[in-house]
């Protein structure tokens, strides 16, 4: 099925989402989808799911003009869409799940005829190499497994258009290789592939043509044979780009946060954090490397004190300091936590009272129990403009800023103040190249400034670019300790995945990389 | 809820009240954005105000709409005149109407003219009678206007406080016994003293169940339900006791509070009394403690996102004890003025139901302290009203529940409002796509 979109135009009240998109994806073809988040991806898939109707423009079906008033539509004629929060019944069974929405019945009664779709899902699962069991409860399964049950269930309702968006966002580097050879597979039985990223690299390896949306519009067609990462790179951002952080090599100082022998505890009593040792010191920055869900969370919150820890100590500056964030925060520690949205802002609160969230009840924010307004908003005036922070007002709730500025919002509130030790949890988690540079950036001229750095991170690249020791986590251990030059991706890979190269064979180093997935269970 | 959002001069520190609800960010941009919407530019900050107010006002014109229906339908008489001669109906359910309304507004506001003519002619009789209605409405409003700021005060830090009933006749009872107990105190001191009392009695009962969900998580909803029935039944027992109960009184009746802590009437005759002053300063120190102290920034974000709030370095229990005993405060504050203002005695069952108007009155005035004291007024007035008009024109008291009740369900239901006046959405999602739209 080949699938045309002609000259889409899509306006929301000022502002347009795409404008003049065209867009050709041949069938059994990878196309890649590229573009800087709010570069209007999400608008023009949703467009073609039938979720937005587009103000100009057509969408044609093996060069017949559709109309799509409706996902029901779009589904109808062959698309399908893996979003990239799955949508899924947790306490479903597989089969139960791919079932919903075009049950088969039989017999007089209509009774769900579940042992047929068993039999479909077996199929096709068998067909593709999806290694999916129709019997298991989707909530017992791993991330990589609930995705592939999202391309099963599109399958299921014979799409010959997959559209999958941001797929490799939830996975580890093996459960990515694994769907990169599922879409090979895919291909090869005829189905299209949309795949929406902004990571580079996948786009280069998976793709064969490559379409570049920046502000709504395509600014580049091209191949994935014709092209490089950096000239990608300039195509989203619009500008040259630097993908590797430069920095000087890291001038150590006295150890500021030293870490021994920790055990935390997970909510489910498990011992997330498992006798673990680490220091940072002053002037470098030590990236944890990890498949999410190996105790990174339950380890950064314990030193920012939002855990309590069960044994062992954690050193700030040679102190041993409670577990009150506010404590923690006067002894000089930024936190850039995790989830932004969730810990880090107060999304109804404007852009001035998120700069100070944890600052206000002391001068000069506030004078005893009054706030000081007049201070509140000039500091806030003063760190916009310093951070480059893009928003109408400072007025402005926060939670309507993008992902990168609302990120430019905690660095600026965590970054401005002397510092002594940064923890930075997936700090450019979401963001485009555009703000990830600017974050990684304001992250080494602290570490410049003499402050101690621990950054968690999944991101591989980002690890590799940040790191001054690279640490890797897994299972509530640090099990290995690297140079930035000896940290390959595939070294990487593999102790993220639990194992040790120096005491396996080829073959079992594969094996383990394998059996990673079903630990990354986020 | 949104209710501090752009403004553009930096003269002033914005505070919330002031912040019409549906302000749109785009026409003020500080550093100016790469695209800028193109229209709008016009309807800068006035045109917001009004768009502010123009929802609840629009609400409350619907509901005294369809209560005119009401009035016209349960009309036995002119449902006849209807089927027999449809033209004088008209003009006969169009007076009956008009009648009725013209009624209640005399009952809790008064009649303009009469009014006037009071303070012209300086005639203070007429002045007394001419101020009447409004002086009850005042009255109504009072307690309201106090349960209405502990309601919207909790909702605030994310808690239903659903005991400001019982809150209201703990604070009831310690402001009685404080304004019994003390013979011969100048009224500069057993005033407050007693007033205090009310405050303080009240925080009692909102502490508990603070406490219990700072320390066990005991679930405020199910706790302030159960202590209010606790309250009521405290109260019987204590007006059974020698040191409450009035002597030589078979029945639960208190003893009458001394002159000294009586709130005076404003004017002399007429029944409104210092009470709403106060009111109106807890809602003016309400206003000040959830938008300008540090304390009401933990509140509010304590109540929008926990999890920040603890990650900034705030104390989650301390907000939910603090807030829930200022809350319960607030409620006793409306039991004392009730007490010290009007009956100047205790007696089991003497709030209508002040506690749990108060919820609505915390919902139609936004939870915004200025919008509690205008929508205690609103249902003030009805409740004021109401009376004078069923002895004057016959319509049942009942309308004016109606009303009541289709002024909470507009409120409540604003795409309601916007679908019958095809009044465009504030265009969230423009806004929103706008912002991100623009990258970073």
């Amino acid at each position: 099925m080949k699938l045309e979109l002609r000259g889409i135009t899509k306006r929301f009240p000022g502002v347009i989402a795409n404008e003049g998109v065209d867009l050709v994806v041949q069938p059994g073809e990878i196309h890649g989808l590229l573009g800087e988040n709010g570069a209007g991806k999400t608008t023009l898939m949703n467009v073609l799911y039938g979720l937005y109707q587009p103000d100009e423009g057509e969408i044609l079906i093996d060069d017949k003009p559709v109309r799509f008033d409706g996902p029901g539509d779009a589904i109808a004629a062959g698309i399908g869409m893996v979003h990239q929060h799955f949508m899924l019944v947790p306490v479903f069974t597989v089969t139960e799940n791919v079932m919903l929405g075009v049950e088969s019945t039989t017999g007089p009664l209509r009774m769900l005829d579940k042992p047929a779709a068993r039999r479909r899902i077996i199929d096709i699962s068998e067909r593709h190499g999806l290694h999916v069991d129709p019997d298991a409860v989707v909530e017992d399964l791993p991330v990589g497994v609930r995705q592939r049950i999202e391309i099963i269930k599109t399958l299921y309702r014979q799409s010959n258009v997959l559209i999958l968006d941001e797929p490799s966002a939830v996975l580890t580097p093996q459960e990515t290789d694994e769907l990169f050879g599922i879409m090979r597979s895919l291909i090869d039985f005829g189905t299209s592939i949309i795949f929406i990223t902004h990571k580079l690299n996948e786009v280069l390896e998976i793709a064969s043509r490559i379409s570049v949306l920046r502000r709504g519009k395509v600014v580049g067609n091209t191949t994935a044979a014709e092209t490089s990462k950096a000239q990608l790179a300039t195509m989203m951002v619009g500008r040259d780009v630097q993908l590797t952080v430069d920095k000087d090599p890291a001038k150590p100082g006295d150890a500021v946060l030293e870490v021994h022998d920790l055990v935390v505890r997970d909510e489910r009593g498990h011992a997330a954090v498992d006798h673990l040792d680490l220091t940072v010191h002053a002037g470098e920055i030590l990236a944890v490397a990890g498949v999410q869900g190996n105790g990174q969370s339950e380890l950064v919150e314990a030193i920012t004190g939002l855990r309590d820890s069960d044994s062992g100590e954690i050193l700030i500056g040679g102190e041993r300091l409670g577990s009150d964030p506010r404590e923690i925060y006067e002894a000089g520690v930024a936190h850039v936590p995790e989830d932004r949205m969730e810990d880090g802002l107060i999304a109804e609160f404007t852009v001035a009272d998120n700069l100070v969230l944890n600052g206000y009840w002391r001068a000069p924010y506030a004078h005893g129990l009054s706030l000081d307004g007049d201070a509140i908003v000039e500091s806030a005036t003063r760190l916009v403009s310093e951070f480059d922070i893009r928003t109408p007002s400072i007025f402005n709730d926060v939670g309507n800023l993008s992902g990168g500025n609302q990120q430019k919002v905690i660095a600026a509130r965590e970054f401005s103040r002397p510092l002594k030790l940064i923890v930075a949890a997936q700090p450019t988690r979401g963001l485009d190249v555009g703000s990830i540079e600017y974050i990684h950036r304001r992250i080494v001229e602290k570490r410049d400034e003499g402050a101690a750095v621990l950054i968690v991170s999944s991101e591989l690249d980002e690890v590799r670019a940040l790191g001054d020791r690279i640490a890797v986590m897994y299972q509530g251990k640090i099990v290995d300790v690297l140079a930035p030059a000896e940290a390959t991706y595939e070294r990487l890979g593999l102790l993220m995945g639990g194992a040790h190269p120096e005491d396996h064979t080829p073959d079992e180093m594969a094996q383990v990389a394998a059996a990673a997935g079903p630990v990354a269970r986020g | 809820m949104r209710w501090r959002r752009s403004r553009p001069p930096r003269d002033r520190w914005p505070v919330a009240d002031e912040m019409p609800q549906d302000e749109q960010p785009a026409a003020q941009a500080t550093p100016a954005p790469e695209h800028t919407e193109e229209d709008e530019e016009g309807s800068s900050r006035l045109g917001a105000r009004v768009r502010g107010i123009l929802l609840p006002v629009l609400a409350l014109l619907t509901a005294f709409i369809i209560g005119g229906l009401v009035i016209v339908v349960t009309d036995a008489g002119l449902l006849g005149m209807w089927g027999s001669d449809p033209i004088a109906a008209i003009g006969a359910s169009w007076s009956a109407v008009a009648g009725t309304y013209a009624a209640l507004l005399r009952g809790s506001i008064g009649d303009p003219g009469q009014l006037i003519g009071a303070l012209v002619a300086l005639d203070w009789d007429a002045v007394k009678q001419a101020f009447g209605p409004l002086s009850e409405t005042i009255v109504s409003a009072t307690p309201l206007i106090f349960t209405g700021l502990s309601v919207a005060l909790a909702f605030r830090v994310g808690l239903f406080n659903i005991g400001a009933e019982g809150q209201l006749y703990i604070g009831a009872l310690f402001a009685v016994i404080v304004g019994f107990s003390f013979v011969g105190l100048p009224w500069f001191i057993h005033l407050p003293l007693a007033v205090l009392a009310g405050f303080l009695g009240g925080a009692l009962w909102g502490f508990i169940p603070g406490i219990l969900k700072a320390r066990t998580g005991a679930h405020e909803v199910i706790v302030t339900i159960m202590l209010n029935f606790v309250a009521y039944n405290l109260i019987n027992w204590a007006l059974k006791t020698a040191f409450v109960q009035r002597e030589g009184r078979p029945d639960p009746i208190s003893k009458i509070v001394e002159p000294g802590a009586w709130l005076a009437p404003i004017i002399p005759g007429l029944r409104a009394h210092w009470g709403i002053v106060i009111a109106i300063v807890a809602a003016i120190a309400v206003s000040w403690l959830l938008f300008r102290s540090t304390k009401g920034f933990e509140f509010r974000a304590v109540g929008l996102n926990p999890r920040a709030a603890r990650y900034a370095g705030m104390s989650i229990s301390w907000s939910i004890v603090l807030s829930m005993a200022i809350a319960g405060g607030l409620a006793g504050l409306a039991g004392a003025s009730v007490m010290l203002g009007g009956s100047k005695t205790l007696s089991p069952g003497f709030s209508p139901g002040y506690g749990f108007d108060g919820i609505v009155v915390a919902l139609v005035g936004a939870n915004r302290p200025l919008g509690v004291v205008g929508a205690a007024f609103l249902f003030g007035a009805l409740r004021a009203g109401a009376t004078p008009m069923q002895a004057t024109t016959g319509t049942p008291i009942d309308i004016v529940v109606i009303i009541q009740a289709l002024v909470i369900m507009f409120i409540a239901a604003p795409a309601l409002v916007r679908a019958i006046y095809r009044i465009r959405a504030e265009r969230r999602l423009g806004s929103e796509v706008f912002a991100k739209g623009w990258g970073s």
